[in-house]
């Protein structure tokens, strides 16, 4: 088989170079009753070419792609330059291991320092690390670093965070002595209760961790928020899981956050049925020797050329052990460095462009859409790319349903996170929606009794 | 050609672009936000062309050592072929959809995820599995968080996790994240854990015992059956971190030894490529009276229909967005679709033979700390030598090959942990030990030359203490 | 540098008396141990700690440590110095490479550390094992 070089006579040579007669003999301290069991329910093996018919006849069963779809929800279908597919597919990025011994890994170290700038860039903070799993783990790896550093034990969430993302956030620190409270989210604005923040907000609380754009697509008051809490020394943990939205509006750090996650999926990451994706993280310089994760730094060879490595990783577990700042070991590397590629294709004025694009694409869609008398917007302002609509004369499914049969999937109910949102869908318009295809949603909603 | 390249933003130039996309159809008038919230231009970003970016990042390729280009035997990384079919199938449109798609658009996808689960439970005997973890780190924590659920649902508070003092870093650290205090518990002097030892450990507080098998000494814990009784005795479970499973895979399965909770490493055993560093998956599989604490979602067949749980009051909760990582799931189930019944005994077979060929090979010349019988990788001692394992991995560089893993376990004096895997020929084999022979040789005469390897790469040895003291962490204008 | 009115603990800590303040820094075994030490964790002037309490952080690219105090009393200096040079713990351990300064509590706890030459015999039998 192809993937197995050694023939039948290397084996028997080595067998022999060995003194054995049987490679069973290798595995004899292995108890006997519980070792080269029956193999008898394991399917065969598939050639190349059956392979390929298995999956194409997996493939045909989703039909996902016919669709004009507008779901968002922390998971944004973007343009992703070929550059970047190709780039990425090369397997001196794509094979080799973390790169701990720097001599041999400069192109992965580098690509790393370089997406490590660009996310500060992007933020506005000065350091950022090689990557964390996903938007919801890095809002709790956010979360416990806010505690770490502040030394205090209780956290403020905000309600409007993503649902998945406050679900990781409290299945992290629920084993921990760690305390959370909820401040929740003003109905008719879609923003965060600053007047709840300011009086839950004391001295024992480490930090505040809210998400701009929230999860209905509202963009926070987010500088009002980082001085409500450094008000009374807590940290501003700012989370966003549409990373597109950094390079629209101002910089976290120039809004006083003080650490910044989430997820860089649409930073040229294929949707792929939710991963693998890419958490991020940025912070300022004092959380620095707190920071979970891998991160690459610049030094000079024996030779004094520029070169980098692996470094600060006495934070990490595999010297710190139970000390360490985090258990993470294998990131989302690649994934990032991926990100880096998209980064650099699109460059300055291509994702600027791009992430323009979003906005004017949803605000075409809330000018059109506020003539129909079926559906209401419920937050016309402060929206990024995703807005919530309300549907009036229906119910959600049989809405939903209507939409399919034109081919169209409408967006998120949002009945699965809010129970007093039954009624609405969270809809999101990206770069990839052209205007036909937002006409085509809005004729296919007026023709909705 | 191995040419170091400026940082990106070096190659910048203003109004240099490397894209193409259609230009809006609408006026700004439409923007809404307030433009105080607007940022303005992202100060040094890139900007330049496409054949700019397609040169940069081919040369920076070029500077690395990949498996596609060379001998790779890390231990314990398990640093095998990826396959490129792998690869074309895991890029099908059809398979990247939205993770918030009706179920009944993604009904090829959800099946993959359930296919994926029977194999693993086939290959394991476990009862269940989850395949949302990210890595195998992650799937520790999850596999901590499982037990300590599963026993505080009856009411016990036990707050120690037993780990060996072989154990990678990521066992303690992930125990302590879940909550738990850790004690280290001493193997033998032939590298392994002994009931007796285990006894004197035990106690009422203790939850778990986390044991690697094979360790990290390539070493096959034999008391596992004895020590998984022992625990269940005291009301305690066995985890079984996964990681070496290429020793065991067709061999033996991990539940007939008494193993509660494991994971595997899809990005070592299961061939999907490391990335650089990531996206790995760590699945946790589980023994039959924990799987109501599996972390949600859970995605399952009945009949003909598919369901995903997204609650349950005894899960653990969500440990990650979405499903897991999905498209690393596909080349995973592609790869073992690819081997079947026929091969995937073999992975072991042909790993353990690799592993004993070098082993004989390099022990008439170095230190052979533990004499016990070895699985899939090797580990060999620097003492006694007047060069250090550093020494040796850095002049192995020069040979074009990547260096073993080195000063891990930490239980070894400049331990080196060389795993070939079974995608390994003989002749590479042989070139490895030849190179180590040869660079032995030259360390009786020339030690001083060992000592200032490497000399063709790209770069010469870097300075980590002025990595640590200066932490440039990002490039920045003024630092040029 | 003359050694002798320094005390060691086992831990590889030492401690200088003068007068009623101890100096503590670590010993030039120890800075070997660590190898090149990238950062020094210093703790609050004014803190009090017990003898035996962690009070201040070794990092080095290898490794991290703990620094143990051999006295307890209030941190009366830390050497600031060593912020932004934390190589002179390599270069001057017994000397330069001071780190913290302590307003003795209890004269008594002195008396069971090791002098110089016990020191020196101890750190014998560490490399005889």
């Amino acid at each position: 088989m192809r993937y197995f070089p050694l023939t039948d006579s290397e084996r028997e040579e080595i067998k022999k170079f060995l003194g054995i007669k049987d490679t069973k003999e290798l595995f004899s301290d292995i108890p006997k009753d519980k070792s080269y069991y029956p193999l008898n329910d394991i399917p065969s093996a598939l050639t190349e070419d059956k392979l390929l018919e298995k999956f194409k006849e997996l493939a045909k069963k989703n039909r996902y792609s016919n669709y004009l779809s507008f779901l968002g929800a922390g998971a944004y279908n973007h343009f992703i330059p070929e550059v970047v597919n190709y780039l990425i597919s090369k397997g001196e990025l794509s094979t080799p291991y973390t790169p701990y011994q720097a001599e041999v890994s400069q192109g992965s170290l580098q690509g790393i320092f370089e997406y490590q700038t660009m996310i500060a860039m992007l933020t506005g903070m000065d350091v950022s690390n090689s990557s964390l799993y996903d938007g919801g783990t890095a809002a709790a790896e956010g979360v416990l670093l806010a505690l770490r550093k502040s030394k205090k034990n209780r956290i403020l969430i905000a309600s409007n965070l993503h649902p998945e993302y406050i679900e990781i956030i409290h299945t992290y620190i629920q084993n921990l002595n760690f305390e959370a409270e909820f401040i929740g989210f003003d109905r008719e604005s879609g923003k965060i209760d600053l007047t709840q923040l300011k009086k839950k907000i004391d001295e024992n609380c480490g930090g505040f961790i809210f998400q701009s754009p929230n999860f209905l697509g509202v963009i926070e008051e987010v500088k009002t928020i980082s001085d409500i809490t450094h008000n009374k020394n807590a940290f501003s943990v700012q989370v966003t899981a549409e990373a597109m939205s950094l390079a629209f509006l101002t910089p976290a750090a120039e809004n006083g956050v003080d650490i910044i996650v989430g997820e860089a999926q649409s930073f040229g990451i294929p949707i792929g049925f939710g991963g693998p994706y890419l958490g991020f993280i940025g912070a300022k310089k004092e959380f620095l020797r707190q920071m979970p994760g891998r991160i690459v730094g610049q030094t000079l060879d024996t030779k004094g050329r520029k070169g980098y490595v692996l470094t600060l990783s006495t934070r990490e577990q595999h010297i710190k052990r139970e000390k360490a700042t985090s258990n993470i070991c294998s990131n989302q590397a690649l994934c990032a460095l991926r990100a880096a590629i998209y980064l650099s294709t699109m460059g300055q004025k291509g994702l600027k462009e791009v992430s323009k694009i979003n906005h004017l694409n949803t605000s075409y869609f809330v000018k059109e859409a506020s003539k129909l008398t079926n559906i209401n917007i419920k937050y016309k302002k402060n929206f990024y790319n995703e807005v919530v609509i309300e549907i009036k004369n229906n119910n959600v499914e049989d809405f939903i349903a209507k939409l399919e049969e034109k081919n169209i999937i409408a967006g998120v109910p949002l009945k699965y996170f809010y129970s007093d949102f039954e009624d609405s869908i969270l809809v999101n318009f990206t770069e990839i929606h052209k205007k036909k295809d937002i006409d085509k949603l809005i004729k296919a909603i007026g023709e909705i009794e | 050609m191995n040419k170091l390249q400026k940082a990106i933003f070096e190659k910048s130039r203003k109004g240099k672009i490397g894209y193409s996309f259609s230009p809006t159809e609408f006026s700004d008038d439409l923007i809404t936000i307030d433009r105080k919230k607007l940022r303005e231009d992202i100060k040094d970003f890139p900007q330049v062309s496409e054949v700019e970016v397609v040169r940069h990042y081919t040369n920076l390729a070029q500077l690395n050592h990949s498996v596609d280009s060379g001998f790779y035997p890390l231990g314990s990384c398990t640093m095998k072929y990826n396959p490129k079919i792998n690869e074309k199938i895991a890029n099908f449109e059809e398979f990247s959809t939205h993770p918030y798609s009706p179920h009944k658009f993604v009904e090829g996808n959800l099946e993959i995820i359930t296919t994926f689960e029977e194999w693993l439970k086939k290959i394991t005997a476990m009862a269940a599995f989850t395949i949302t973890p990210s890595a195998g780190a992650h799937g520790e924590i999850t596999g901590m968080m499982i037990i300590k659920k599963y026993l505080s649902s009856k009411g016990d508070t036990r707050k120690i996790i037993l780990i060996p003092d072989s154990a990678h870093g990521t066992n303690p650290a992930s125990a302590h994240f879940a909550g738990y205090e850790i004690k280290q518990i001493p193997s033998n002097k032939d590298g392994i854990i002994e009931v007796g030892t285990l006894k004197e450990y035990l106690n009422k507080d203790v939850a778990a015992l986390m044991m690697t098998n094979p360790n990290t000494l390539g070493i096959f814990e034999k008391n596992i059956c004895k020590i998984s009784e022992t625990l269940h005795k005291n009301g305690s479970l066995l985890y079984m971190d996964g990681a070496n499973m290429n020793a065991l895979m067709g061999v033996v399965r991990p539940g007939d030894l008494g193993v509660d909770v494991m994971h595997l490493n899809l990005h070592k055993t299961f061939s999907t490529p490391h990335g650089g560093g990531g996206p790995g998956s760590g699945p946790v599989g589980v023994a039959s009276y924990l799987v109501e604490f599996l972390p949600v979602p859970y995605v399952y067949k009945k009949g003909k229909n598919y369901f995903i749980k997204h609650n349950g009051e005894k899960s653990i909760g969500r440990i990650k967005n979405f499903y897991g990582n999905f498209l690393v799931i596909v080349r995973a189930l592609a790869y073992l679709m690819s081997i079947g019944k026929e091969y995937i005994r073999k992975v072991a077979e042909d790993a353990v033979l690799n592993a004993n060929y070098i082993r004989k090979s390099l022990e008439p010349l170095l230190e052979l700390p533990y004499k016990s019988k070895t699985l899939h990788e090797v580990i060999f001692s620097d003492k006694n030598l007047n060069i250090t394992t550093l020494d040796i991995a850095k002049s192995l560089l020069d040979y074009g090959i990547h260096p073993f893993t080195i000063y891990f376990p930490l239980i070894v004096h400049g331990a080196m942990m060389i795993e070939p895997t079974e995608t390994e020929s003989k002749e590479t084999i042989d070139e490895f030990i030849n190179a180590m022979k040869k660079i032995l040789e030259k360390a009786k005469t020339d030690p001083e030359y060992i000592k200032n390897a490497p000399y063709t790469t790209p770069v010469s040895r870097l300075d980590e203490v002025l990595a640590a003291r200066e932490h440039i962490l990002k490039w920045e204008k003024s630092s040029e | 540098m003359n050694l002798d009115d320094f005390k060691f603990t086992k831990e590889h800590e030492w401690v200088k008396i003068e007068g009623d303040i101890g100096i503590i820094g670590i010993s030039d075994f120890a800075q070997k141990e660590f190898g090149d030490i990238v950062y020094v964790e210093l703790p609050s002037v004014g803190e009090k700690v017990k003898k035996g309490d962690a009070c201040a952080n070794i990092e080095s690219v290898k490794a991290v440590d703990d620094i143990y105090t051999p006295i307890s009393g209030e941190i009366i200096e830390v050497n600031k110095e060593l912020e932004d040079n934390p190589e002179n713990i390599n270069k001057d351990p017994n000397g330069k490479g001071w780190i913290l300064k302590i307003k003795i509590e209890e004269k008594k706890e002195i008396e069971n550390l090791m002098d110089n030459n016990q020191y020196n015999d101890f750190l014998n039998g560490i490399s005889q094992e």
